[in-house]
């Protein structure tokens, strides 16, 4: 079944730039892809069209039974809600600690306290930041941050997360630590879709990959099949 | 039980938001307390000339000549008819011995010359004093009595009057577009610092949408912030005028300068004014806030 379904996107940006020409592209559940392509390729675009931070100038793009494209402004939040992001800046609150961090996206569901506590707990520990949910993030390591970042993302069981860069800040073995963290969170059942311009990292995870060009899909590589042509 | 959990995280978080950019929370309310002092003092102000315009009008008197030669009889007959006049706020009766001795009191002269007449002498003229309702009646009113039948003369300083009116109605429309005015600039100035307050946490919003925040919950928290920044910007101007207009009104007495020019009594004008100073600062307060906040929620 299609979590996501990207049907003759069309993007054209504001100074007449036109990031997506005519994309279309279906995502399976569970899926882990990587999308990867030069700077300017339409990557950043075709995420930030998933959870509705751009909107299409024309086509159909349906995440998860929502169709996006038909999604008004104050309903965002149900798709928001549906999905997890992780960005290449983390994004973290500074005057928040971890733990806050982290709750913080559990807080809009009007939970209980103990049940905020405990989902909070239980994905810093996933993450393997339980010990420390009390430091604030310009204590932590930027591997670190990430993974806080990556626990906001999914701390309320998204069905998908998308991460944009997320290792585009890091060292390669930092970026390996975070890596098998998101391994770990597909395993759980979340569908991922990862940009990237780390082709060691898609060698590596052998897992789907999709190649842009100017706008357009150029490959489309199954699990395993991708090989990194500039080596 | 969910809404009261997300409504007291929202006012939790609006305090947090208060104490965590204190800085900017200072700048907001610094702003609001120097605005409402301004306003305060110009609220005070317009009253307390609006109170001595309603004071002088209310002085205004008609005064109705009676011929001296009235009879008991004729002055009964005058009096209903001046009963029947409406927008008469009172009237009082002197008669001759009443004027002559009011007159006697004033001087030792015209002591002397009074002294030599009788009731039936006098040449002194009985009178009404007639207090209207509204000022803007009072010559309409006036040429009413002086048509009733034994009623020699009618005076209520004509002219003086109505020029008189003309300005106190100046003055009173010009000090209170004053305060509105006021009002308005003091909203501008507070939502404009509020924005430029709430600009710098646009990282914030941005990330409460992106893990799913609505509109509406993004909204409230700051909703709050813009209450409590308008209920601490609205404490000192709130002790300024309560003790300020207080220990003014005991210094002066309670008068301008000299009788004529009374100031309001303090209470209950104080706890009113309080009251709306409160009122202006929570509402420019929340409202500074919401609109800041929705500017930054159209994507």
């Amino acid at each position: 079944m299609d979590l996501i379904r990207m049907k003759n996107v069309k993007k054209t940006y504001r100074n007449g730039v036109t990031a997506l020409y005519d994309l279309t592209l279906n995502i399976k559940k569970g899926e882990f892809v990587f999308v990867i392509g030069h700077t300017g390729c339409g990557k950043s675009t075709l995420i930030k069209m998933l959870y509705r931070q751009e909107k299409p100038d024309s086509g159909y793009i349906n995440v998860g039974g929502i169709e996006v494209t038909k999604l008004k402004n104050r309903k965002v939040y149900k798709l928001r809600r549906k999905i997890g992001v992780v960005f290449q800046d983390f994004k973290l609150l500074n005057k928040l600690t971890v733990y806050e961090n982290v709750a913080f996206a559990l807080e809009i569901f009007g939970l209980p306290k103990r049940e905020i506590y405990e989902k909070t707990i239980k994905v810093l520990d996933l993450v393997g930041l339980k010990g420390k949910a009390k430091n604030y993030p310009n204590e932590l390591s930027g591997g670190e941050q990430q993974r806080v970042a990556i626990a906001r993302a999914i701390v309320n069981e998204p069905k998908l997360l998308i991460c944009d860069e997320p290792t585009g800040n890091l060292d390669h073995d930092t970026s390996m630590e975070i890596m098998k963290v998101l391994d770990e969170v597909h395993k759980m059942g979340t569908t991922i879709i990862m940009v990237t311009h780390d082709k060691g990292i898609v060698e590596e995870m052998k897992k789907r990959v999709i190649l842009l060009d100017t706008g357009r899909v150029l490959k489309d590589y199954a699990e395993g099949t991708y090989v990194n042509e500039s080596n | 039980m969910k809404v009261i959990r997300i409504l007291s995280r929202d006012i939790r978080d609006s305090f947090k938001g208060v104490i965590r950019n204190f800085s900017l929370s200072l700048a907001s309310i610094s702003c609001i307390t120097i605005t409402l002092i301004v306003v305060s003092i110009s609220i005070l102000l317009t009253y307390n000339v609006n109170a001595f315009a309603d004071n002088v009008q209310k002085d205004v008197t008609i005064v109705a000549f009676m011929n001296v030669d009235i009879t008991a009889e004729e002055k009964d007959d005058v009096l209903e008819e001046i009963r029947e006049i409406s927008g008469i706020e009172s009237y009082e009766y002197q008669s001759k011995t009443d004027i002559a001795n009011d007159m006697m009191e004033s001087s030792e002269d015209l002591k002397n010359i009074l002294s030599q007449y009788t009731e039936e002498t006098s040449p002194l003229q009985p009178t009404y004093l007639v207090k209207v309702k509204d000022i803007n009646k009072i010559g309409n009113i006036a040429a009413k009595i002086e048509k009733i039948k034994g009623v020699d003369i009618v005076k209520y300083g004509e002219g003086m009057v109505e020029q008189l009116v003309s300005i106190f109605e100046i003055v009173k429309n010009v000090s209170v577009g004053v305060v509105i005015a006021l009002i308005i600039v003091t909203a501008f100035l507070i939502s404009n610092t509020i924005k430029i307050t709430i600009f710098s946490r646009k990282r914030e919003i941005e990330i409460m949408r992106l893990v799913g925040s609505s509109n509406l919950n993004i909204k409230i928290p700051f909703i709050f912030e813009g209450l409590f920044l308008g209920i601490l910007g609205s404490v000192i101007p709130i002790i300024i005028t309560t003790y300020g207009y207080t220990m003014l009104y005991k210094k002066f007495d309670g008068q301008l300068f000299s009788p004529f020019i009374q100031l309001i009594k303090p209470t209950p004008f104080i706890y009113q004014i309080s009251l709306a100073l409160l009122a202006i600062g929570i509402l420019v307060g929340m409202y500074g806030s919401f609109k800041a906040v929705r500017k930054h929620l159209k994507i």
